[in-house]
């Protein structure tokens, strides 16, 4: 399949890095080690074969009791050949951080936010890594499987 | 055929919750009414609510079939949105609050010049609804003092409608020491 061209080609360039791969109905994924991520999204994004000029989202995933704990997920696609790659680096909650692509591609800057809001997971050398929808003094990363349900933190109130 | 000039008289029946206190009556055959001042302005206010419409989800558009033709708010004499908050006197909160827009609820009360009053719309407004989580206010009158709740997903316009007429008996009611009520207690900006 034609699609599998990038899987082909970054498990050529970077075998150490890729830990486990799969292209389930043509969704080509990559689930990398964290450490490579910066290599392996500039590859990803300059390769002449490739061209995944277009970052389309970066999300994260909390796998409560499994190690490691967090995923990041990071989906692209190549508005030259239309194509879509995902990309996936498992963040264990002892070192809950991972590099910011922003330097990669500018359009991560709020993905990171949200996913730092929502998760807390850390990305170094993001340029202003605060919250973006909640509001600051918000105790906790709300979408954390941890999270206690009932928990309540009102920004202002309530009277009763 | 000749014009025939009424006089523009008003029917006593009409005017009957006017005129409710011992000593009012008709005279003049119902051309001149006693009654108290008091009672004649909350007649008044009653009958011209000016509404913000604080809209932030999908109650909205209720609020717009409600408010338009079909249903008519007009009716009863509440009409016309505002929106600057100082030219409104009834404040309808329509959809889901966020903690993070709760300052802003509380500052636009507290910007509405008194008398003023608050119309729960939806029950996101009146209790969070179903949104039991960190990010909905649970419930409006944990930020400002509330008149009227209607409840409903959305609730329908008959349901609104009637909530507008408790309004409406409510502030029949009310007395010229039950204002000012002053700023919401929660407020901080
Ligand atoms: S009460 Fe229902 S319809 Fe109204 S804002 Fe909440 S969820 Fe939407």
């Amino acid at each position: 399949m034609e699609a599998s061209v990038t899987l082909k080609k970054l498990k050529e360039r970077f075998p150490g890095s890729i830990l486990e791969t799969h292209s389930h109905r043509g969704d080509d994924t990559a689930v990398v080690k964290k450490e490579d991520i910066l290599k392996i999204c500039t590859f990803l994004r300059d390769d002449e074969s490739l061209l995944y000029n277009f970052m389309m989202d970066v999300t994260a995933v909390d796998y409560i009791g499994k190690e490691p704990r967090f995923e990041v997920v990071y989906h692209l696609y190549s508005l030259r050949y239309n194509r879509r790659f995902r990309v996936k680096a498992g963040v264990p909650e002892s070192d809950c951080s991972i590099d910011s692509i922003v330097s990669i591609w500018v359009s991560a800057n709020w993905f990171e936010r949200e996913a730092f809001d929502m998760y807390g997971i850390q990305f170094k050398g993001h340029p202003e890594l605060r919250r973006i929808l909640l509001y600051e003094g918000f105790e906790g990363h709300p979408l954390r499987k941890d999270y206690p349900i009932k928990k309540r933190q009102p920004l202002i109130g309530p009277m009763n | 055929m000749g014009v025939e000039i009424q006089r523009a008289g008003v029917s006593p029946d009409s005017l009957k919750n006017l005129t409710d206190s011992e000593d009012s009556g008709h005279l003049l055959e119902g051309s001149v009414i006693l009654t108290k001042l008091e009672s004649i302005v909350n007649w008044s206010r009653k009958y011209s609510f000016f509404l913000y419409p604080f809209v932030t989800a999908c109650c909205g558009m209720e609020f717009m079939s409600v408010a338009g033709p079909k249903y008519d708010l007009d009716r009863f004499g509440a009409a016309l949105p505002r929106f600057s908050p100082r030219q409104a006197d009834l404040l309808m909160v329509v959809g889901t609050i966020s903690h993070k827009q709760a300052p802003i609820l509380v500052k636009v009360y507290n910007q509405m010049t008194e008398p003023k009053w608050v119309f729960a719309f939806g029950v996101c407004a009146v209790s969070g609804g179903f949104y039991d989580n960190y990010a909905t206010v649970q419930g409006i009158d944990t930020l400002i003092p509330v008149d009227v709740y209607v409840p409903g997903c959305p609730p329908r316009p008959e349901m609104v409608i009637d909530g507008l007429l408790k309004l409406q008996e409510k502030v029949a009611k009310e007395k010229w020491s039950d204002w000012p009520k002053g700023a919401s207690p929660v407020s901080k900006c």
